[in-house]
């Protein structure tokens, strides 16, 4: 699918640029865009590091088994996939909640360890996401954020009077999107699996 | 508040791993540099999914597709009384951060702050998370390329979101 989506922005964007006569803005973000890309993954090396860092200690020191133990009720609802106990969860925790209190930058590299945690569990084809970790993203693409602080930031920059009062209809719209992207992704899981190959099913 | 409470959370959480570390003896300096050893590798094993996303989207945006598009929809749109002006930003905020954010600070200054229009928008824009960017760093970093489900639990929970975003709104702000 994500192959079509792609060719279709490509295609899509040089058809309209050459009926719009943009094609010299289409070029030009080619290279703006690549540039980017790498100046977005550059900057995430300090930070990254930095949490990755912390991240070791709170795994040798047996804090994140600790919190894995604490809250594996909580995350074996949401993914039954993982075996109970297993660091993962923490890791997904961690990420859960950095991102619900905003600190993105922080959410990013547990994120990550989550997923090569989900990566040791994906069964043979290690290209292929594994059910855990669609449903991981979809919690990841809805974005839960208990106060958007974005959004309320420009608000106060252009004066509003009263900014704040996006926050509660932003958690009714971010809570909902979440529970119906959790519900679509658990029934497409349930209807299309993972495929197992031969030599497993046998083993 | 607000900001003062996530920005002290941080230097609390990391004095917290610190002497629980320390507790249970672990080094911890030497712990966190080789921990740390692993963020380069993993910022640059995200950099070519990151360049096909963001190419893909840069190209897609300066084509002006996205205005074209709100064109089209502009009359359908207005007949379920919606306003046109949202549209360009309810495409954008699945693809791009800044171009969200840019987007939602232009139609914030054209209606002022204080305008539903521009409430809504930052419900839209608050509510969710850059879908095509989280999609290919997370993969990415894993060396993941057949996403499966992820995509279309991630477009529905965002068209989801954006209509949810419109009658939450309509309700609050109208």
């Amino acid at each position: 699918m994500i192959n079509y989506i792609w060719l279709f922005f490509i295609l899509s964007s040089v058809v309209i640029a050459f009926f719009n006569n943009t094609i010299q803005d289409v070029f030009h973000a080619i290279l703006s865009s690549c540039e980017q890309a790498v100046s977005i993954s550059i900057g995430l090396i300090g930070i990254m590091a930095f949490w990755l860092g912390l991240m070791k200690i709170a795994h040798a020191s047996g804090l994140m088994n600790l919190i894995a133990r604490i809250l594996s009720p909580l995350i074996h609802l949401l993914f039954p996939e993982i075996p109970k106990n297993n660091p993962v969860q923490a890791d997904i925790t961690m990420n859960i909640s950095a991102n619900a209190l905003g600190l993105g930058n922080a959410a990013t590299p547990f994120g990550i360890k989550a997923m090569e945690g989900l990566q040791k569990l994906n069964t043979h084809d290690k290209k292929t996401a594994s059910d855990a970790m669609c449903t991981f993203l979809t919690i990841n693409t809805a974005g839960v954020q208990l106060i958007p602080v974005t959004a309320i930031a420009i608000l106060a920059s252009l004066n509003a009077d009263n900014p704040t009062d996006i926050i509660i209809p932003t958690i009714i719209t971010t809570l909902s999107a979440l529970i119906i992207g959790i519900i679509f992704v658990k029934g497409l899981i349930k209807i299309f699996p993972k495929k197992v190959s031969r030599e497993e099913k046998i083993q | 508040m607000i900001s003062f409470i996530s920005v002290a959370f941080i230097p609390l959480l990391i004095c917290f791993f610190l002497i629980y570390g320390t507790c249970k003896r672990v080094p911890v300096y030497e712990t966190f540099t080789q921990g740390a050893k692993e963020g380069f590798e993993i910022s640059v094993r995200i950099i070519p999914y990151l360049v096909a996303m963001m190419v893909a989207v840069g190209m897609f945006r300066a084509s002006g597709a996205i205005d074209l598009l709100a064109k089209w929809a502009n009359p359908f749109l207005t007949w379920l009384g919606i306003p046109a002006d949202l549209l360009p930003l309810a495409i954008v905020r699945s693809l791009s951060g800044s171009g969200a954010r840019g987007i939602f600070a232009e139609i914030a200054a054209t209606h002022g702050a204080d305008n539903p229009i521009t409430k809504t928008a930052a419900v839209m824009l608050g509510s969710s998370e850059t879908t095509f960017y989280v999609l290919s760093v997370y993969f990415g970093s894993v060396g993941i390329t057949k996403f499966r489900h992820a995509v279309s639990a991630g477009i529905i929970a965002d068209l989801a979101g954006i209509i949810i975003a419109l009658i939450v709104s309509k309700i609050a702000f109208y």
